[in-house]
């Protein structure tokens, strides 16, 4: 009863389409995002809010990753945004097929930024690769700031967070500095980013972030930043 | 039910290996899952017992390690072993100032053949 090392992470079927993702992203100069929060948490009002922001030469395209419904895709799509919509049928995480499958409803070549809104939850998305450059977790004040104590997993995998409904960390009683500490326990290196997408306050720092030379300066450093990883 | 797509993969990496051996069947898997990682142990197996059908590992064991997630204090030093929710101050120094390393893991480690 021989034993064999194997060695090989679970997932690795979804990770090689993540990769192929991936590919087709840099060779097509995209940016993309992969947005995960809780539900209500403010996932669609953070597309918007950074869509109406970015400079004019970013052109973004957003995948919706829902339940069921496509009311966020109708709204999104009402401002002029290209957008295709994923329903997941009950599936509790986007995975790297289903994006495969999905980009094909969007004019690629028209963009240069690709946001996808993962489905509410704070626990799987986490572990299924998609093939973006940068996750995006959005918390919120009203959640409380016990989230990076109770979802750690999902917080180490941060490339960036965006705290939403900043407008109310008073009403709330958020404790800004234990949220921080919690997140700093997991995570030293992703930038946090305070915002409200009613005020708007905050999101030009965010999308200033996102637009910035690191991130976005035209496809070809794109590709070049992404060879190099 | 994040678990249903997770046993797909686990047993999908242990049969692929095992026809590379040309193994007529496995009896066990041994997996590597960390304690942040968000799974089940049970429900995995339950899965697992009803995808397995009719596979070179109907019937097989799966066996789960543990990846422990360690605080480590930034005032004293010391190590905790940590599962969510995690701590929120050091047991020793009532320090906040924690790092928690470890407890992603996700692999299948190895399987044993006939
Ligand atoms: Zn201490």
């Amino acid at each position: 009863m021989p034993n064999i090392p194997v060695v090989q992470h679970i997932l690795s079927a979804n990770d090689q389409i993540a990769a192929e993702n991936r590919a087709l992203f840099d060779a097509s100069g995209i940016l993309v995002l992969n947005l995960m929060a809780s539900p209500g948490a403010g996932k669609t009002s953070v597309i918007l809010a950074t869509a109406a922001r970015l400079p004019a030469a970013m052109r973004p395209g957003v995948i919706e990753g829902d339940l069921a419904s496509r009311i966020d895709a109708d709204i999104i799509a009402a401002r002029g945004i290209p957008v295709t919509q994923i329903n997941t049928g009950g599936g509790c995480h986007l995975d790297a097929p289903m994006i495969r499958s999905a980009l094909p409803g969007l004019p690629l070549a028209d963009l240069n930024l690709l946001l996808i809104e993962n489905v509410g939850n704070l626990v799987c998305p986490a572990n299924f690769a998609l093939g973006a450059d940068l996750n995006v977790v959005v918390a919120s004040a009203p959640e409380g700031h016990d989230k990076p104590y109770k979802y750690p997993g999902m917080f180490a995998a941060a490339d960036v967070v965006l705290l939403n409904k900043a407008d109310l960390i008073d009403v709330f009683e958020f404790d800004l500095p234990f949220f921080e500490r919690g997140l700093r326990m997991v995570n030293d290196r992703a930038p946090l980013f305070l915002l409200s997408c009613k005020s708007g306050a905050g999101v030009d720092a965010w999308v200033d972030w996102l637009a910035g030379p690191e991130r976005l300066a035209g496809p070809e450093r794109l590709a070049e930043r992404w060879r190099q990883r | 039910m994040h678990e249903l797509p997770v046993t797909q993969g686990i047993l999908q990496v242990a049969v692929e290996t095992a026809r590379q051996h040309n193994a007529d069947h496995i009896t066990d898997i041994h997996l590597v899952i960390g304690v942040l990682a968000g799974l089940v142990d049970d429900s995995i197996q339950f899965y697992f017992d009803i995808l397995s059908q009719d596979t070179l590992a109907a019937g097989a064991t799966l066996h789960f390690r543990r990846e422990p997630a360690i605080a480590v204090c930034g005032q004293c030093g010391r190590q905790t072993e940590v599962t969510p929710p995690l701590l929120t101050a050091c047991p020793a120094c009532a320090s906040p100032r924690l790092t928690v390393t470890g407890g992603r893991a996700f692999y299948v480690d190895s399987i044993d053949i006939d």
